[in-house]
């Protein structure tokens, strides 16, 4: 049979919930056995490829960078779970979302820096005027929400969606867990 | 000459249950150990019939009903969830999540609230309408206690307490709709407030994480309500 595709990623996110995701623990054995990580941080491939299955996405889509990653990520994936909290309600990163763009900028180059106050022109992704939830940007298949998920959630997902399912996850896991 | 309440009988999903006339639909269902979700109502409070929660059909009412402001009558028939109440009820849970900036990862109340209990009873797990976002204020002027107005859902509580229990009526609501706002006196910071007595009632009823005590960090506020009914009690015996 052939193996399941999944790859994860994280746009405006902390990487908590990639390590509430490896304290799985030894249990990662257990659905790698029907399943390859195909992308991600936690492997070491540079380009998303054709044909996942599941795309776990941890975060906000705060910048230009993430819209086009969610965009290509969505695409590309058959089933994308919205994973923790900032991917679900913007969270954390959404707590800049009461200031203009601007003042944040200024802050971050100008007013904390004490050398080289200059807003940088390459390599910085640009700010969208707000940190938005995933759904807000792309249809989303699976909400999987927690600061972070915990990992027996996260491990209960997972093979069900190995195994072709939709995990049920009312009741499971809630905001801010 | 106190009121006589009469024996009423009727059925709550489909179950033979009875009660005093004076009572709400609520009370009795709660009496036979039937949940119907609640937000704004708190035994030993007045019944306000504001979040909605509790929405209820009653055969033959074209329209849902508000089970803690709707007394029972007799052969009454009463279904307390259904797909379309469901649905209501969420619609309603989401709405008062985008109205506001509720972060339960950096909340004070994470774990111990209301909004986020009910979410998790009912198994909202997103929002599908779009969050506003607002700015709020935050009031830290009094010595021991903070108003932070992002988690704030506007049950009402706080003021009912301060009103009916405490006699001091310094908690308002302001506005209209989604403007609302809870205020101190006429709209003053409650550290400067004159008719506050500092007794923390509106603090510990709240649901969420609006009203809480000083020096508390995430997850650590944990609101004490037992003193309502007993206060209740106490005042009924007198
Ligand atoms: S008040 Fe409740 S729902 Fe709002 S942020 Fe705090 S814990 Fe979450
Ligand atoms: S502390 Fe007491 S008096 Fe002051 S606003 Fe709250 S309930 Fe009213
Ligand atoms: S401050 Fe708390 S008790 Fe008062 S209306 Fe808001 S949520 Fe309800």
């Amino acid at each position: 049979m052939e193996k399941v595709k999944i790859a994860t990623s994280w746009l405006d996110g902390c990487s908590g919930c990639h390590m509430s995701l490896l304290d799985i623990d030894e249990r990662i054995l257990t659905l790698l056995e029907s399943a390859d990580i195909v992308y991600g941080p936690l492997v070491d491939f540079k380009d998303y490829p054709q044909g996942v299955d599941v795309a776990i996405v941890e975060g906000a889509v705060s910048s230009d960078e993430d819209e086009e990653k969610i965009t290509k990520i969505r695409k590309l994936t058959k089933i994308l779970v919205s994973f923790g909290d900032c991917a679900i309600t913007a969270n954390i990163p959404g707590m800049r979302n009461y200031f203009p763009t601007k003042e944040l900028y200024e802050r971050a180059y100008f007013e904390n820096a004490d050398l080289n106050q200059k807003r940088p022109s390459i390599r910085i992704p640009h700010l969208l005027s707000h940190a938005r939830p995933i759904h807000e940007v792309v249809t989303v298949d699976v909400f999987l929400p927690g600061c972070p998920p915990p990992a027996d959630v996260i491990f209960y997902s997972l093979s069900e969606l190995i195994n072709g399912r939709l995990p049920d996850l009312k009741g499971k896991t809630r905001f801010g867990r | 000459m106190k009121k006589v309440s009469q024996i009423q009988t009727l059925i709550i999903d489909g179950k033979e249950v009875g009660g005093k006339s004076d009572e709400s639909i609520l009370q009795v269902a709660k009496e036979n150990d039937i949940f119907i979700p609640t937000l704004c109502y708190l035994e030993g409070l007045s019944d306000y019939g504001g979040c909605r929660m509790c929405i209820v059909e009653v055969k033959g009412m074209p329209r849902l009903v508000p089970a803690c402001t709707t007394l029972i009558r007799e052969g009454m028939e009463v279904t307390t969830n259904s797909e379309k109440i469901h649905n209501y009820r969420l619609s309603i849970l989401a709405l008062l999540f985008t109205e506001r900036n509720h972060i339960c990862s950096a909340c004070v109340s994470n774990g111990h609230c209301e909004l986020q209990t009910l979410a998790l009873k009912l198994g909202l797990t997103h929002v599908e309408f779009p969050y506003i976002f607002p700015k709020m204020p935050v009031d830290a002027t009094h010595d021991r206690f903070i108003a932070d107005h992002n988690r704030c859902v506007l049950c009402g509580r706080c003021v009912r307490a301060c009103h009916e229990v405490e006699g001091a009526h310094t908690k308002d609501i302001m506005g209209r709709g989604i403007t609302s706002r809870v205020i101190t006196d006429l709209k003053e910071s409650w550290g400067s407030s004159k008719t506050c007595t500092s007794c923390g009632k509106c603090v510990h009823v709240c649901p969420t994480g609006a009203l809480t005590e000083k020096g508390k960090s995430v997850a650590e506020m944990e609101k004490r309500r037992q003193f309502l009914p007993y206060l209740k009690l106490m005042r009924e015996r007198r």
